[in-house]
C-alpha cells in the first residue's frame, strides 16, 4: 500500500514537468493552425529531441552536485565531427558515428578526468575545457558547411509508420540503453549518494571516483549523441558559439523544470526531458500567439526566472530559519 | 617538505614575502613568464608603451572582474556578465541620444541598468535562496530578451558620449590612459571596501559560513543582495567604458568577458566556494589573462588555436595551484 506512495513521493518531480508538458503542448497544439497532427508532432518531437539530449547529459553531472557547463559546446564539437564523418556508404557511415559518439565520450572524460584527479571545481573547469572544445569546433568548421548520409538523417528524423516521429524512438532507446542501465547499477546508486551527501557516501565505502566518472564521461556521450541529432536535422556542421551556450544555459532550465535538484541527490533523466520538451514548448509559444519572434528571448527568460522562483516556496515550509543558509 | 619546515622557512623571510599568498605570487610568476616568452617573439614585449597598451585593454576585465570577485568571495557566481555589460552599453548610448540632458545622465543611467539587474540577482539569491548560478542565468536571458526587443535584433545606431569616449580612450594623466586610471579608482574603492570596512568583514565571513555570520548578528541577506547590486552595476560600467572604447554598444560584446572575469578571479587565488581571495589576486590574474590573450594575437593564431591554447593554460595554470584539498 504504501510503496506507490514512496514511488510517487519519489517521482514528483518528474511528474510535475510532465504536467507542465502536457498543459503547455495542449495549449501549443490547440492555438495551432494546423491543430493536432502527425506533422506538428512530428517538429516539435525533432526540437524537443536535441535539447532532451543534451538535459539528460548536463542530469547525470548535476545529481553528482556538480555542473557541465561544456555540454553546450560538447555537443557543437560533435556537430562539427558529424558533419564530416558520417557520411558515404553504411559501413562508413557507422564507423563515422561511432568516432562521433566516441569523441563525446572522450571529451566527457576529459572534464572528469581534470575535476576529479585535479580537484577543481567542476564549474570553472568545465568553462575551461568547454572554450577549448569550442576551439576545436572552430578548427574543424571555420565555416559551416559539410554534409551528412542523408537516408540515414532522413531516417532518424521522419515518422514511423506515418505518425511516430522516429527521433523520440531514438531519444527513448537511448534511455533505455544509457539512462535506465546506469540509474539502477552500484555506480548509478552511488552517483546519488555522493550528490546528496558526498562525505557519507565516502565514510560507507561507495565508488564515489568511479561514479563521479562515469557521471561526466556519460555526459559527453549523450551530448555527442545530441550533436549527431543536431546533424541529422541540419545536413551541415557549424561551430556557433551563441549556439552552444544557448544549449548549455537551456540545458540547465530543462534540467530545472524537470524537477532535478542543482544541490544534487534528487532527480532523474526522465523528468529533465519532459522538462526539455516543456522549455521548448514554452518558448514555441509565442509563435502560435503570432506574436513578434522578437520577444521570443524575453519570454523564455521571464520563464526561466518564474520557474526557478518557485523554488522559493520550500522557503515558507522552513521551519529553522538557519536551514536557509546552506 | 613538511608543514613545519615550511613554516620555520618562512618565518626567517621578510614580512612582506611571508603575507604573500603563494598563489597570488604564482600568478605573478606566469605572468613574468608570459612576459619572458613574449620578448623572446618580439622585444617590443617589454616596451612602456606595448605594456601600458596592455594595461588598458586590461582595465575593462579589471573593472568586470572586480564585481565577480566580490561575488565569489561570497561563495556565488555572477553569470549574468554577458548581458548585463551590453545592457549597460547599449542603455548609456540610448540615454546619450536623448538630448543635452541625456549625455550628462549617460554613464549613470548606464550603470544604474546594471545595478537594477543586479538586484533582481540579489533578490533571488539571497531572498528566495535560488542557487546563484541560476538566477543569474535567468537574469541573463531576460536582460538580453529586454535588448532584443528594444534593439530590434541589430546593433543600436546610437553612439556613445563623449564623455564616455574620454573616460576610456583619453589621457587626464599624461601617459596614463584614463581606463587605467578609472580601473585603479574602482580597485583602490574595492580593496576600501574589503579591508577597512564591516561590508568587507561580512563578506568574507559569509563566503566561509553564512550560518555562522547569520547567528553572529548579520543581515546577510542584504550583503549578500547589496553584493550582487554592486557587481551589476560594476559590470555595466565596464559596458560603458567599453561602449566608448569602441565609441558604441554592440549585441555581444560582452560575451567576451564571462570566463575571462571568472578566470581572472579564481586564477588570482581566490576560492570559488567563497570566503578566500584578495583583490591583489585578481589584479594579476586581469593581467595575466590580457597578456595570453594579447600574445596569442601577436603570434597571429586563428581563433580556433586561441581558444584551445586559452581554455588549456587556464586548466593547467589550475592544476598548477587552484586545486581543493585531497579528502581524506
Amino acid at each position: 500500500m504504501t510503496d506507490w506512495r514512496y514511488w510517487l513521493a519519489g517521482q514528483r518531480g518528474t511528474l510535475t514537468a510532465l504536467a507542465i508538458f502536457v498543459v503547455m503542448f495542449a495549449i501549443y497544439t490547440a492555438n495551432h493552425p494546423a491543430g493536432l497532427t502527425a506533422n506538428v508532432v512530428q517538429t516539435a518531437a525533432n526540437k524537443g529531441v536535441l535539447l532532451a539530449f543534451v538535459a539528460m547529459a548536463q542530469t547525470l553531472v548535476v545529481i553528482t552536485a556538480g555542473i557541465d557547463l561544456s555540454v553546450g559546446m560538447i555537443f557543437i564539437l560533435t556537430n562539427c565531427l558529424a558533419s564530416w564523418l558520417v557520411v558515404g556508404s553504411p559501413v562508413e557511415t557507422a564507423f563515422g558515428v561511432a568516432v562521433v559518439l566516441l569523441a563525446g565520450l572522450l571529451c566527457g572524460m576529459l572534464n572528469g578526468a581534470i575535476v576529479i584527479l585535479g580537484r577543481l571545481q567542476p564549474i570553472v573547469a568545465t568553462i575551461a575545457t568547454g572554450g577549448a572544445y569550442f576551439g576545436l569546433a572552430l578548427l574543424l568548421r571555420p565555416s559551416p558547411g559539410g554534409s551528412v548520409n542523408e537516408d540515414l538523417a532522413d531516417m532518424l528524423t521522419g515518422r514511423i509508420l506515418g505518425v511516430v516521429p522516429t527521433s523520440l524512438v531514438a531519444l527513448a532507446a537511448v534511455v533505455l540503453l544509457v539512462w535506465v542501465p546506469f540509474s539502477r547499477s552500484v555506480t548509478g546508486r552511488a552517483a546519488y549518494a555522493v550528490g546528496s551527501a558526498e562525505a557519507a557516501a565516502y565514510m560507507s565505502g561507495m565508488p564515489i571516483r568511479r561514479a563521479k566518472f562515469m557521471a561526466y564521461a556519460l555526459s559527453g556521450l549523450l551530448a555527442a549523441v545530441g550533436g549527431l541529432f543536431l546533424t541529422f536535422f541540419t545536413y551541415t556542421g557549424e561551430a556557433a558559439y551563441a549556439s552552444g551556450n544557448a544549449y548549455t544555459l537551456f540545458s540547465i532550465a530543462a534540467v530545472v523544470l524537470g524537477g532535478v535538484s542543482l544541490f544534487g541527490g534528487r532527480g532523474s533523466a526522465i523528468g529533465a526531458i519532459f522538462g526539455a520538451f516543456a522549455f521548448r514548448t514554452i518558448g514555441d509559444l509565442l509563435f502560435v500567439f503570432d506574436f513578434d519572434p522578437l520577444w521570443q528571448p524575453l519570454f523564455q527568460g521571464v520563464v526561466l526566472m518564474i520557474a526557478v522562483s518557485f523554488g522559493a516556496f520550500a522557503l515558507i515550509r522552513v521551519r529553522n530559519r538557519l536551514e536557509w543558509f546552506g | 617538505m613538511s608543514e613545519t619546515t615550511m613554516g620555520r622557512l618562512a618565518a626567517r623571510m621578510p614580512k612582506f614575502v611571508r603575507r604573500l599568498d603563494p598563489a597570488v605570487a604564482t600568478a605573478f610568476a606566469c605572468i613574468v613568464l608570459l612576459l619572458a616568452v613574449g620578448s623572446l617573439y618580439s622585444t617590443s614585449f617589454l616596451s612602456p608603451e606595448y605594456l601600458l597598451q596592455q594595461l588598458k585593454v586590461a582595465s575593462f576585465l579589471g573593472v568586470i572582474a572586480t564585481g565577480m570577485m566580490l561575488v565569489i568571495l561570497l561563495g556565488q557566481i555572477d553569470l549574468s556578465v554577458p548581458w548585463v555589460v551590453s545592457a549597460g552599453a547599449m542603455m548609456a548610448c540610448a540615454a546619450a541620444a536623448q538630448g543635452p540632458l541625456g549625455l550628462v545622465l549617460a554613464i549613470p543611467f548606464g550603470v544604474l541598468c546594471g545595478v537594477l539587474l543586479g538586484l533582481v540577482n540579489g533578490v533571488g539569491v539571497a531572498y528566495l535562496r535560488i542557487p546563484s548560478m541560476i538566477v543569474t542565468l535567468a537574469t541573463n536571458a531576460v536582460a538580453q530578451g529586454l535588448m532584443v526587443v528594444y534593439t530590434g535584433g541589430f546593433s543600436p545606431q546610437d553612439s556613445a558620449s563623449a564623455a564616455m569616449r574620454w573616460l576610456a580612450t583619453g589621457f587626464l594623466l599624461p601617459g596614463v590612459p584614463n581606463a587605467v586610471v578609472v580601473w585603479a579608482v574602482v580597485g583602490a574603492a574595492m580593496v576600501f571596501a574589503l579591508t577597512r570596512t564591516g561590508f568587507g568583514r561580512i563578506v568574507y565571513a559569509i563566503g566561509n559560513r553564512e550560518r555562522a555570520a547569520y547567528l553572529s548578528g548579520v543581515d546577510t541577506r542584504r550583503i549578500v543582495m547589496v553584493a550582487f547590486a554592486v557587481s551589476g552595476g560594476l559590470s555595466a560600467f565596464g559596458g560603458v567604458l567599453l561602449a566608448g572604447y569602441a565609441s558604441k554598444a554592440a549585441q555581444s560584446m560582452g560575451d567576451a568577458y564571462l570566463l575571462p572575469a571568472i578566470a581572472a578571479v579564481v586564477l588570482g587565488g581566490a576560492s570559488i566556494l567563497g570566503g578566500k581571495g584578495s583583490y591583489l589576486g585578481t589584479v594579476a590574474g586581469v593581467i595575466l589573462i590580457t597578456l595570453l590573450q594579447s600574445i596569442l594575437s601577436v603570434m597571429q593564431m586563428p581563433e580556433a588555436g586561441r581558444q584551445i591554447t586559452y581554455g588549456v593554460v587556464i586548466v593547467a595554470m589550475l592544476l598548477l595551484y587552484g586545486r581543493a584539498p585531497a579528502s581524506r
